[in-house]
C-alpha cells in the first residue's frame, strides 16, 4: 500500500474526518460500556449529562478545563516546532511550587502587584525547566522525549520532598501539603457559589496571545518554518537553534500556568495530587485541535466535559471512570488516522 | 567504609540481578524496535499491559508460564497497532507511541477495576519461586547472587543471548538491522520493509509486556496502578546508553540496577538524615546523565523514526 497527497478538499470534508474519529471513539467506548454490563445510550447520556446538564455541572467542566487549555497550548506551541515537550506535568508543578513559595506571605504586597509577580515568576521557573532538555537537544543531540519525561518523575518527587520539608504546612496535622496561599495572592471567583475563577479568564486570554504569536509574528513563523523543514529553515537563514529556545520558553512557561492557575484559583495549597496528569492529558488537547491555539480552548472544554461527566456516570451507573482517560487516548489515536485520511489517500497495490 | 561493603554480599547482587530482569526485557525489546527503524514509546503503557495480563491470568487459575505467554501476546496486540499507524500509515512515532501508552494504560486501569470492582488491597498470587541451578548455583557468591534466581531472570538473560544470535547470525537479523539502516536496501532484496518492521514492533513489544510481568510475577506478588514507574522511559535510555547494541544494553541495565540496589541499601543506612526522595531520584538523574554521556558519540540507526514508502528515494 502506498499513501498518495489528495487535491485540496473543501473545508466540511476536512471537518468530516475529525467528526470521523469521534464517532469511533463513541463507538469503541460503547464496546467497553457493553462489556461492564451497562447500556451505552444510558451512559454517554449520563456523561453528557454530569458533563453539561446543568448549571453546575457546565461549571466545573470550565472548571477542569482551565488547566488542560494551560498545557494544551504548551503542547501545541512546543509540538508545532516539533519540539517534543512531554514534560508539562514537571513544568505544571514547578510553576505551583513558586506560587506556593512567593503566595504564602513571604511577599505582604497588594493583589495587584503580586498576583503579576507571582505569574512572571512561575512562568520563568517552568520555562528555565524546559530549557534544559531544549539545550540539551540542540548541543549534545540528547533526546528530549526521554529527558522532560524523566524530568517529571524527578520533579514529582522534589514536590514531595518540599511537602515533607520546607514547604510543609506546621498546621497540617501531619500530611504533607503547603500552607494555604494569603488572600492578596488567590485568584477570585468569577460568580460567588460557584468553583469557577478567573484563572479560566486567564487561559482564554492566553490563548488569543498564543494564537496571535502563532499567526502573526516573525517568531511563529519561524516556529512553524522549523517545525515543519529544519535543514530548509536553517537553509533560507532561520536560526533554527535560537526559535527552539524561544519555543522552549514560551512551551514551559504556559504549562507552569496551569500550576499556578490550580493553586491561586482553585486549591488554595499545594499537594502531591495537585494534577491528575493534566500534563499529560495536555497532550491530547493539542492533537485533537490539530495544534490550532484557539481549538486548544473547545478540546480542552471537550476533554474536561468528558472527565467531569465520567465522574459523575461512574457514580450512578458503576462503569468504572477510567472509562475517560480510554476515551481521550483513542480519541488521539483515531484524531491522528483521521488527519493523515484526509490529507492521504491509500492506495493498494 | 560500610558503604563500600554492601557491594560485596552475595544479597547485594541477588537484588541488583533481580532489579535488572525486567528492565532486561524491556530494553531488548524497545532496542529491537529501534534496530527496525522504530521508536517505541508505547514501552511504558505495553508494559502495564503486560504486568497485569500475566498477573490476571494466573489470580484467574492459570499457569506461571501460560501468564507469560498471555502478557507477551498482549504486548504483541499492542505492538501491532502501534506497527500499523506508525509502519504503513506513517505516522509520528512520537505522538502514536505516547497515545499508544495513554491508551494501554487507561485500558488496563478499566479493565482492573471491571475485573476487581471491590477489592481494596490488591489480591496476591504464587509468584515465580527462586530456582537454584545444579551445580552453578554452588559456586561462592557468583553461584548464590546469579545462579539462584527465577526462571524469568534465566529466561532474560537467554533473551539477550537469543537477539543477539538473530540480530548479527542469521539473514532475518540482518534484514531487521538493514531496515534500520537502510530500508531501500532491504527492498531491493525482495523483503518488504513494512513486513520487517510490523514483526519487530511485535516481537519488541512482546519482550516490554514480559518485562512487565516480571515485576508482578516475579519480583512482586500483585498488581498495582503506576507500578511500571517510569520503567520503560528508563530502558529508552538504556538502549541509548548501549549504542543499540544487545550485550552493551544488557551491561548498562546490570549496573542500572546495581545503582539502584546500592541506592535503597543507603537509603537504609543514611537512617533519614537525607530526604528519601532524594534518593529515588537518583535512577531517573542517572539515565539522564547516561544519556548525555553517550548522546555526541551515539550512532542512531540511519532510518530510525523515518518511514518508509516503496518506490521513493
Amino acid at each position: 500500500m502506498r499513501l498518495e497527497p489528495k487535491p485540496t478538499p473543501s473545508l466540511g470534508i476536512t471537518l468530516l474526518y475529525p467528526v470521523g474519529a469521534i464517532v469511533f471513539t463513541l463507538v469503541f467506548a460503547s464496546l467497553l460500556v457493553l462489556l461492564a454490563g451497562a447500556s451505552p445510550f444510558s451512559v454517554f447520556f449520563l456523561v453528557a449529562k454530569g458533563a453539561a446538564g446543568s448549571q453546575f455541572a457546565l461549571f466545573e467542566t470550565l472548571t477542569r478545563a482551565t488547566p488542560l487549555i494551560f498545557t494544551g497550548l504548551a503542547v501545541a506551541v512546543a509540538f508545532r516546532a516539533k519540539l517534543w515537550n512531554i514534560g508539562a506535568e514537571a513544568q505544571l508543578y514547578i510553576g505551583a511550587v513558586v506560587t506556593v513559595v512567593l503566595g504564602t506571605g513571604a511577599l505582604p504586597l497588594p493583589s495587584f502587584i503580586l498576583i503579576p509577580l507571582i505569574i512572571v515568576a512561575a512562568m520563568t521557573a517552568g520555562a528555565l525547566l524546559l530549557l534544559g532538555p531544549a539545550l540539551l537537544k540542540t548541543r549534545f543531540g540528547v533526546d528530549e522525549v526521554v529527558t522532560t519525561l524523566l524530568l517529571n518523575f524527578i520533579v514529582l518527587l522534589f514536590v514531595s520532598m518540599l511537602l515533607e520539608g520546607v514547604l510543609k504546612d506546621p498546621m497540617g496535622l501531619g500530611w504533607p501539603q503547603s500552607q494555604k496561599l494569603i488572600a492578596e495572592a488567590r485568584l477570585p471567583r468569577i460568580i460567588t457559589g460557584r468553583r469557577l475563577h478567573y484563572g479560566f479568564v486567564l487561559a482564554l486570554v492566553s490563548a488569543v496571545i498564543v494564537w496571535i504569536i502563532m499567526k502573526k509574528t516573525t517568531l511563529g513563523y519561524e516556529m512553524r518554518a522549523a517545525g515543519n523543514n529544519a535543514e530548509g529553515a536553517r537553509f533560507v537563514g532561520i536560526p533554527v537553534n535560537r526559535v527552539l529556545m524561544k519555543t522552549a520558553l514560551l512551551s514551559g512557561g504556559l504549562a507552569a500556568l496551569a500550576g499556578f492557575s490550580e493553586v491561586s484559583g482553585l486549591k488554595g495549597n499545594l499537594t502531591l495530587d495537585l494534577s491528575p496528569g493534566y500534563g499529560y492529558s495536555g497532550i491530547v488537547v493539542a492533537m485533537l485541535a490539530m495544534l490550532n491555539p484557539l481549538g486548544v480552548v473547545v478540546s480542552a472544554i471537550f476533554v474536561a466535559g468528558i472527565f467531569v461527566g465520567a465522574d459523575a456516570m461512574s457514580r450512578s451507573a458503576g462503569v468504572p471512570s477510567y472509562i475517560a482517560d480510554v476515551m481521550v487516548a483513542t480519541a488521539l489515536l483515531s484524531m491522528v488516522v483521521a488527519i493523515l485520511l484526509a490529507r492521504f489517500r491509500v492506495r493498494w497495490r | 567504609m560500610e558503604a563500600l561493603d554492601i557491594l560485596f554480599t552475595a544479597s547485594f547482587w541477588v537484588a541488583a540481578i533481580r532489579i535488572a530482569s525486567p528492565l532486561i526485557f524491556a530494553t531488548m525489546g524497545e532496542l529491537i524496535c529501534e534496530r527496525a527503524g522504530v521508536l517505541n514509546l508505547g514501552i511504558e503503557g505495553i508494559m502495564t499491559v503486560g504486568a497485569f495480563a500475566g498477573w490476571f491470568t494466573v489470580y484467574s487459575g492459570g499457569d506461571l508460564w501460560t501468564g507469560v505467554a498471555v502478557a507477551a501476546l498482549a504486548g504483541a496486540m499492542f505492538g501491532l497497532l502501534h506497527a500499523t499507524l506508525t509502519v504503513p500509515l506513517g505516522l509520528s512515532q512520537h505522538v502514536v507511541g505516547i497515545g499508544i501508552t495513554l491508551f494501554a494504560t487507561s485500558l488496563t486501569y478499566f479493565t482492573y477495576r471491571l475485573a476487581l470492582p471491590q477489592v481494596t488491597s490488591p489480591p496476591k498470587i504464587e509468584p515465580f519461586q527462586p530456582f537454584a541451578i545444579p551445580g552453578l548455583s554452588s559456586i561462592p557468591f557468583l553461584g548464590e547472587a546469579v545462579f539462584n534466581q527465577t526462571p524469568l531472570t534465566y529466561l532474560a538473560f537467554v533473551t539477550v543471548a537469543l537477539v543477539v544470535w538473530v540480530l548479527y547470525r542469521t539473514p532475518l537479523g540482518l534484514a531487521v538491522r538493514a531496515a534500520g539502516e537502510n530500508p531501500s536496501a532491504v527492498e531491493a532484496q525482495g523483503i518488504s520493509v513494512n513486513a520487517i518492521r510490523i514483526g519487530a514492533v511485535m516481537v519488541g513489544s512482546a519482550l516490554m509486556a514480559v518485562g512487565g510481568a516480571f515485576l508482578t510475577m516475579s519480583a512482586f506478588n500483585s498488581f498495582f496502578f503506576e507500578m511500571i514507574n517510569g520503567r520503560g522511559w528508563i530502558c529508552i535510555a538504556l538502549v541509548v546508553f548501549g549504542s543499540w547494541r544487545p550485550g552493551k544494553a544488557l551491561l548498562g541495565a546490570i549496573l542500572f540496577a546495581a545503582f539502584d540496589a546500592y541506592q535503597i541499601r543507603l537509603q537504609q543506612l543514611s537512617g533519614g538524615i537525607v530526604p528519601y526522595q532524594l534518593f529515588l531520584m537518583m535512577p531517573y538523574a542517572l539515565s539522564i546523565l547516561a544519556l548525555i554521556l553517550v548522546a555526541r558519540r551515539a550512532s542512531y540507526p540511519k532510518a530510525l523514526m523515518v518511514p518508509y514508502q516503496k518506490g521513493e528515494r
